[in-house]
């Protein structure tokens, strides 16, 4: 292989639990780097996605930021991958989708005492939250997904070291996982 | 904490005496206990749990399964609304908004007075003449915006079902051509006198050489499965009408047990004759309730002529009766195996086959499942001689067929022809103009368009089931195809993962393009899902829901594209209508407070 593949990680609506997994793949890390250099990621602590091959996403979208990221990296990563179930599904966040956002956040900030003293934040710093928690394919295009909760550091191993040498990765027997 | 029984136990006692307090009758009492509560009351569950021996959760279980079984209250008068197409195409979504104003009701909740629910339902079988609802259980037909607002008044004024207009619920059989099944004169008895000497198996020879096949579908050979319930080993055998008539666009079951009960039940027997039964089932769709008492007086007149009970016909060990079941709302009961499962009284979940129900249906006894239609077809083979009834129709599809028209045609109703009939035939009878395509044996079906209609209903050909739905060129194919999605995302079971998210997928990526957010992309995942759902599904269900979608796209792909983006991809929400709420919540309104849409 002539040059090194560049691979861009974030978190959005996520626990960093899949990002946890992805160093579970422990010493593979260093096979890994032979063969892969980061970009934007919590790894490297670039702010910016440049121009890369593979983005792996973990989260939902459950506000405004989430989306720009979400778009930074489809514009920039040839090859977009959703993993884990809060990419696919929307998760564990998705949960409040049965909810009013607005009572949330009266029940938040208005009923309950102690925060924000009485009044719902509006910084324009802050991103706005969106009515629902959404997975990223009905936000982008997303050319694979990775399931479990999170997915084991094997399954991930075996997913980009299938797509790294150009075959259409499979996680077999024991791989899949939907929790 | 012990709950009180009392003012279920009145009620609930004769319905389970009634049952022999047998657990394999669990749907009939729930339905019978819902008939005298109005919903399954928690600690009617309670009581039946401990009556029974059967633990609450398996109760629950079941009466979660079938839609027609609450176990909340849903208003004195339950109005649902039948949403096949047809049902549709004849304006019933506009009635049940007028009936809700006019009520002061939301869709699928009960009015906080308790008084009324107006929800909708799979389609009644009505459809050749809707729009149709259920109140309570019970069909009315041809609604219009005088009638819907008649019955808001009678609802208002809480006048019972039994002083309506008996007109509201009149079902018409439409009859429009007669063929060797509707003209047919037999006396009851007739069939079973003649097939009396000859004995079982001459009978199943003389079925397997008129060459008759399953109407309920598949077209499976009926001596075949005769011979192989005949030969099987078991205690008892028993034979099962299949009246679940579920499909969308069928009702000729319906017309078959409303004027010619008479020849169903002569069949049954005769079946039971071939395959040594004593005892059979009528399964009767729920929508369909208002024929159990007409049906249960034939079954007693016929008790009375001898000709059910001991010693049919006075020949000794010929003992044969026949109990009707009814369904409470679940399409998928129609498959053999979850029907069988239904009628012991547990979740319509289809079973895995083999082994088949000829060997092990009901209680794991042999077992033969047909259409209604089957058993009038058989005894009047029987009658003609297998000869005779062979030369009807095509080599491979032997006697008529029994066609149930409806859509955009002068004369919607009931059509017998000999197999081999092509759409075009029809479609003139039926007085079809400008028809752009027909939906034949319903959503799992096959949808030919106009260049096509010289194709022959047969099973070398265009296998039916029935349902014969006609969308002349005023219509939206696409609209069509969702309608059917729904219908199979509503009714799939849930058992297996492929159908249970596959069709909810189907349904939302419909939903998506009607909301004008679909893609190419789209297509390309619908084409995807349709691989999954036809090799990894347990059942037909899933195996045949893409069908619409696939049939619709290849003949009429405009449809879909007109409303595509036509970008990669889109997304499947409005981004910045998604932040609303959260602008009003927050009073913001700056330039990140919105979401702009991607430049492309
Ligand atoms: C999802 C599904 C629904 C069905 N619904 C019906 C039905 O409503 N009526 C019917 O006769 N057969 C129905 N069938 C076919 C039955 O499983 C069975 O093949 C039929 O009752 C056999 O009778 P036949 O030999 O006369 O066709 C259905 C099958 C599937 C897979
Ligand atoms: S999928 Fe599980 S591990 Fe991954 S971000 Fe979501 S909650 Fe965390
Ligand atoms: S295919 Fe659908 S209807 Fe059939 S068993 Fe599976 S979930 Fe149930």
């Amino acid at each position: 292989m002539s040059r090194k593949l560049r691979i861009a990680t974030t978190s959005l609506a996520g626990c960093f639990g899949c990002h946890m997994s992805l160093l579970d793949i422990d010493e593979r890390l260093l096979a890994l780097l032979e063969l892969v250099e980061f970009d934007r990621s919590p790894i490297t602590d670039i702010k910016h996605c440049g121009p890369c091959d593979i983005g792996l996403i973990e989260g939902g979208i459950c506000n405004a930021e989430n989306v720009h990221v979400l778009r930074e990296f489809r514009t920039h990563c040839k090859i977009l991958i959703a993993i884990g179930s809060c990419a696919i599904t929307g998760g564990l966040p998705a949960q409040r989708n049965h909810l009013d956002l607005a009572s949330c956040l009266t029940e938040v900030y208005l009923t309950e005492p102690g925060l924000a003293h009485g009044h719902i934040p509006n910084d324009p710093e802050l991103p706005l939250p969106l009515d629902k928690v959404h997975p990223l394919h009905e936000v982008v295009k997303i050319d694979y997904f990775i399931p479990g909760c999170p997915p084991s550091g094997d399954a991930i191993w075996k997913f980009l070291t299938d797509l790294i040498a150009g075959k259409t990765p499979e996680l077999g027997h024991g791989l899949i996982k939907y929790d | 904490m012990v709950s009180v029984p009392g003012p279920h136990a009145t009620y609930l006692n004769p319905i389970l005496e009634r049952h022999g307090h047998a657990a394999a009758s669990l749907l009939q009492i729930l339905r019978e206990a819902q008939e005298h509560f109005g919903y399954v009351h928690p600690d009617a569950l309670d009581y039946l749990s401990a009556q029974l021996r059967l633990p609450r959760a398996r109760i629950e279980g079941v009466a979660g399964f079938y839609s027609f079984i609450c176990l909340q209250p849903h208003g004195e008068y339950r109005v649902l609304f039948s949403d096949n197409i047809t049902d549709r195409m004849l304006g019933s979504q506009t009635l049940m908004e007028q009936m809700c104003q006019q009520l002061w009701v939301e869709p699928g909740k009960a009015s906080e007075d308790g008084l009324v629910s107006i929800g909708a339902t799979s389609c009644t079988g009505m459809c050749d003449q809707g729009p149709a609802m259920l109140v309570n259980g019970r069909a009315v037909t041809h609604l219009s915006h005088q009638r819907v607002q008649e019955i808001a008044h009678l609802i208002r004024n809480r006048t019972p079902l039994d002083d309506w207009p008996g007109d509201f619920f009149r079902v018409e059989d439409n009859i429009r051509r007669k063929g060797l099944l509707l003209d047919s004169t037999l006396a009851p008895g007739d069939v079973l006198r003649a097939a009396l000497a000859p004995g079982a198996a001459d009978i199943v020879a003389a079925i397997t050489a008129s060459g008759l096949r399953g109407r309920g579908g598949a077209g499976f050979p009926t001596g075949l499965k005769w011979e192989a319930c005949r030969l099987a080993q078991g205690a008892e055998h028993y034979v099962v009408c299949n009246a679940d008539e579920g499909e969308p666009g069928t009702f000729k079951d319906r017309v078959l047990l409303t004027s010619h009960a008479d020849l169903v039940f002569e069949g049954m027997t005769l079946c039971a004759l071939a395959i040594g039964a004593r005892k059979g089932f009528l399964y009767l769709r729920g929508e369909y309730r208002y024929l159990l008492e007409p049906l249960q007086a034939v079954l007693q007149r016929r008790r009375e002529n001898n000709l059910l009970g001991a010693c049919i016909l006075g020949q000794p060990g010929f003992d044969f009766d026949i109990a009707i079941h009814l369904g409470a709302g679940a399409y998928i009961c129609g498959e053999e195996s979850a029907l069988i499962e239904s009628l012991e009284g547990k979740r319509g979940v289809p079973r895995s086959r083999p082994p088949f129900p000829v060997t092990h249906g009901y209680l794991q006894q042999p077992t033969a499942v047909d259409n209604v239609e089957i058993f009038c077809q058989a005894a009047l083979a029987i009658h003609m001689g297998a000869d005779n009834y062979r030369a009807i129709g095509t080599p491979k599809s032997s006697g008529s067929k029994l066609i149930s028209v409806s859509g955009d045609c002068p004369r919607p109703g009931i059509y017998e022809y000999p197999f081999g009939v092509s759409v075009r035939e029809v479609l003139k009878d039926c007085g079809a103009a400008n028809t752009r395509a027909v939906q034949i044996s319903g959503p799992s079906g096959v949808c030919v368009a106009e260049s096509e209609f010289g194709r022959k209903l047969c099973f070398e050909d265009l296998p039916t089931a029935g349902a014969f739905m006609v969308f002349d060129d005023s219509r939206d194919l696409f609209e069509v195809a969702r309608n059917f999605v729904h219908f199979f995302a509503h009714e799939s079971c849930g058992f297996c993962t492929p159908c249970r998210v596959g069709t909810s997928m189907l349904k939302q990526t419909m939903d998506k393009i009607a909301a004008g957010h679909g893609t190419r992309y789209d297509l390309a995942e619908i084409e995807h899902l349709d691989q999954v759902l036809q090799t990894s599904s347990h059942c037909g269900l899933g195996r045949t829901a893409c069908n619409p979608v696939l049939h619709t796209l290849r003949h009429f792909r405009p449809a879909y594209e007109n409303r595509l983006k036509s970008l990669d991809f889109e997304p499947a929400f409005d981004l910045d209508g998604a932040l609303a709420r959260a602008r009003q919540m927050t009073g913001r309104d700056d330039a990140g407070a919105h979401l702009k849409p991607e430049e492309t």
